[in-house]
């Protein structure tokens, strides 16, 4: 049924509302803990049941995906509603039901690029949680320069035969399925690659996990010998991948920038400013001690508002049908510094309560922040350099031209 | 708070750049420079006049539209783009604010239309040392039978030496420091007593040291209550930062493209030079600066104009960050254009010498960063 804003805005947000109240678990109201997060697939636990609850009621009307398609299980909704949506969950404190991969970077590509069986097949799945999708980008001589992937894939006729290795798998050990940029044609670079799914308990395939320095495993080193993939995952033209390739790496920085980092929203409440006062102590005026730290932090905290009304201001010109292209790369870009920044100022002041590693002896939401410190020096390396940003933003959007 | 220009706006922004680009280009500056017009350009002032921006935010009735500051701060935008020399801070932003936020009925009624029209034009007499510090000022204004008595001495102040009246930040009560005690008085250039010794400034535009010796003003002088004047002041100081960084972002986005250009113009080792990673990361860290202090000023502007309550913060954020951009750039222009950019011949220098005035007035980036701190309560 079309929708008409004028007249139904105003219920559709009395009616979400009420709906939300008679919905959400008051357990789903309270700040995400690190161990609820729901990621769906095969494997997903549910460690609160509450939350196993609150990802059907959201999934059943679509609204993990508020405005994706209802044929596809979305939640059909406009941008106006979903925006509505938006506010009445924070109102309420609400939990995102599902952090996934799938929504905030293959589901969209697939929308544009799959055909409609591949989209019937894999949407629901992806808004209700019940497959959990990994990316298959990197290789290991393949980084920055992605388009120089050797993954081959061989067309045997009735199938295709995959054999490789990709590395920097978030979570490729967690998850159900992966999407995957392979190579159909070695004569050619970026015309040589193509885009396919499969399953990850195909035979052949094998995901080894990679311990970081923050002590914890988010990525994986993946191999694949002699993976047989039917003819019908293949995303888009063969030899056509890296169109999509591309347009996924642009809603992958988009999250990324939106506050998607490898965290769970934020690193706690408290400000280097906070744990400045406390470590360092303030004067009889209530200025900090250290001047020469309260001048950085300041100088940081006046860059990640102008970073945030750098986001709002681009959404208002997009909305107004202004052209905001390339602002992706400058987003990802101060993104990464911001919350570098952050991170650095954060175990600065905590000092040494900053520098523990596990058991007694340390506050607990310290040793959090020195992980999180340790985490964040990824953010400027994952989805495209800090430098590969900066070369982006001078050749496409400032116009200077390759060396020769 | 919007980012997005109104259709007027849109226009006076349109008009504000084409008579910058076409009426008061840098070579105007070097112009007035050569004659040693040390930044005094009657003509100019009479065609900012004609075309109405010095009443830019004054409603032709009280009450009615007008551009507002984010209007003006598209003007003050183009005049940076081309280091222009008016009166356009001082009085269209200044005094004009400052009659608005602290003037009574009759001095609005008397003054407002002639700073629209161009008439008169004014300057600020506040800092007396070589730094901004409002609450520094210690000169007496002392009362006496029927007003006041001022005596101090005024350093630096822009548009002294050529305006028609002054609005001097003078002490009632209290001592050097007191947020207290603070008034403002309007003080006619040429009064008896006003002693203006005009300077020569590295960006050409000048200014003047006043001194005020036994100065009498009548009770009517007042710019809001005695005693008071932080109250009227503050607020216009904030104003006058937001127009300083949106004259900035203009200065830095001009030298900006000047770089720009000379990187895909100039060639060495047989490549133009901008095709070398060390010099395109640089500049695309300058795009990226100018485009979150672009969001920054556009933000204070239109929260002044929306009556917004975090306007000292938003002001502090944009001349800090203003500030920091436009030294950035203007460095980076000199030394991207090599040994061309020392020389008098070309522009980068006079962007650069600009660019320190701009930096220091209303407060520099670490006066901003102080205060930002003191308000968010570290």
């Amino acid at each position: 049924m079309a929708y008409d804003e004028s007249v139904d805005l105003e219920q559709f947000r009395a009616e979400t509302r009420e709906w939300l109240e008679k919905n959400c678990p008051p357990s789903m109201r309270t700040p995400m803990k690190d161990d609820e997060v729901v990621w769906g697939g095969k494997r997903e636990t549910f460690k609160n049941p509450d939350s196993k609850v609150w990802l059907e009621r959201m999934a059943e009307k679509g609204w993990t995906a508020p405005q994706w398609p209802k044929k596809y299980g979305g939640g059909g909704l406009s941008p106006a509603q979903a925006r509505v949506l938006q506010q009445e969950m924070s109102r309420i404190k609400a939990r995102q039901p599902l952090f996934s991969f799938g929504l905030w970077m293959f589901g969209p590509a697939l929308l544009e690029f799959g055909n409609e069986e591949q989209k019937m097949r894999f949407i629901p799945d992806i808004v209700h949680g019940r497959t959990r999708w990994c990316q298959g980008y990197s290789e290991p001589g393949a980084g920055s320069d992605l388009a120089d992937l050797q993954t081959r894939c061989e067309d045997k006729g009735d199938h295709y035969l995959i054999n490789g290795q990709k590395v920097w798998t978030s979570y490729a050990d967690k998850a159900d399925w992966i999407f995957c940029l392979v190579r159909t044609d070695t004569s050619v670079k970026h015309e040589g690659i193509s885009f396919i799914l499969f399953d990850m308990e195909s035979e052949g395939v094998e995901a080894r996990p990679i311990k970081l320095i923050s002590g914890e495993s988010p990525f994986c080193e993946t191999f694949f010998n002699d993976v047989k993939v039917p003819k019908d995952q293949l995303v888009g033209e063969v030899n056509g991948g890296w169109q999509i390739a591309k347009r996924l790496l642009q809603f992958e920085r988009s999250s990324i920038s939106a506050g998607g980092f490898g965290g769970t929203g934020g690193s706690g409440i408290l400000g280097p400013e906070d744990y400045a006062k406390q470590h360092i102590g303030t004067d009889s005026d209530g200025r900090l001690l250290d001047g020469d730290l309260r001048g950085r932090i300041t100088d940081h905290k006046m860059y990640a508002k102008a970073f945030s009304l750098t986001v709002q201001r681009q959404a208002e010109q997009a909305k107004a049908g202004q052209a905001v292209s390339h602002t992706a790369s400058i987003l990802k870009y101060g993104a990464a510094k911001m919350n570098q920044d952050r991170h650095e100022l954060l175990i600065e002041a905590l000092g040494t309560e900053g520098l523990g590693w596990q058991g007694e002896g340390f506050d607990p939401a310290a040793k959090k922040v020195t992980r999180q410190w340790l985490r964040s020096k990824g953010n400027s390396i994952e989805g495209g350099t800090s430098e590969i940003n900066l070369n982006v933003i001078s050749k496409r959007v400032l116009g200077l031209k390759d060396h020769k | 708070m919007t980012f997005l220009l109104t259709e007027d706006q849109e226009m006076l922004r349109e008009t504000a750049m084409t008579f910058a680009r076409d009426e008061l280009p840098i070579t105007h500056l070097r112009k007035l420079r050569n004659s040693g017009a040390n930044g005094v350009d009657p003509e100019t002032r009479q065609k900012l006049a004609e075309l109405g921006f010095f009443g830019v935010i004054i409603p032709d009735e009280p009450g009615g539209e007008h551009f507002g500051l984010v209007g003006l701060g598209q003007i003050l935008e183009a005049q940076g783009r081309t280091l222009a020399a008016t009166p356009v801070m001082q009085t269209a932003l200044i005094a004009a604010s400052a009659l608005q936020l602290g003037g009574s009925p009759a001095q609005q009624a008397e003054w407002l239309p002639k700073i629209a029209g161009g008439e008169t034009t004014f300057a600020l007499a506040m800092d007396e040392s070589a730094h901004f510090n409002p609450l520094g000022v210690a000169t007496e204004a002392e009362r006496n039978g029927q007003g006041y008595t001022l005596n101090g001495m005024k350093r630096y102040v822009p548009d002294a030496h050529h305006a028609d009246m002054l609005i001097v930040v003078a002490r009632t009560f209290g001592e050097a420091g007191d947020r207290h005690g603070l008034s403002l008085f309007l003080v006619p250039a040429d009064a008896k007593g006003v002693s203006i010794q005009a300077l020569n400034t590295v960006d050409s535009h000048g200014a003047a040291h006043v001194t005020l010796e036994d100065v009498m003003v009548p009770e009517d002088a007042l710019i809001g209550a005695a005693d008071q004047g932080a109250d009227v002041l503050e607020p216009v100081l904030d104003r006058a930062a937001i127009g300083q960084a949106a004259e900035m972002l203009g200065s830095a986005q001009a030298a900006f493209e000047m770089t720009l250009e000379y990187l895909q113009n100039r060639k060495q080792f047989g490549q133009l030079i901008g095709s070398f990673q060390g010099l395109q990361h640089r500049a695309a860290k300058m795009f990226t600066e100018l485009e979150m202090t672009r969001s920054c000023v556009a933000a204070a502007l239109s929260a002044v104009d929306e009556g917004k309550d975090n306007v000292a913060e938003l002001a502090s954020i944009a001349k800090a960050r203003a500030s920091e951009l436009v030294h950035l750039v203007s460095n980076e222009c000199v030394q991207m254009h090599g040994g061309i950019g020392m020389t008098d011949e070309a522009d980068p220098g006079l962007y650069m010498k600009r660019a320190r005035v701009q930096e220091a007035m209303y407060g520099s980036a670490s006066w901003h960063r102080d205060r930002y701190a003191r308000l968010s309560g570290y």
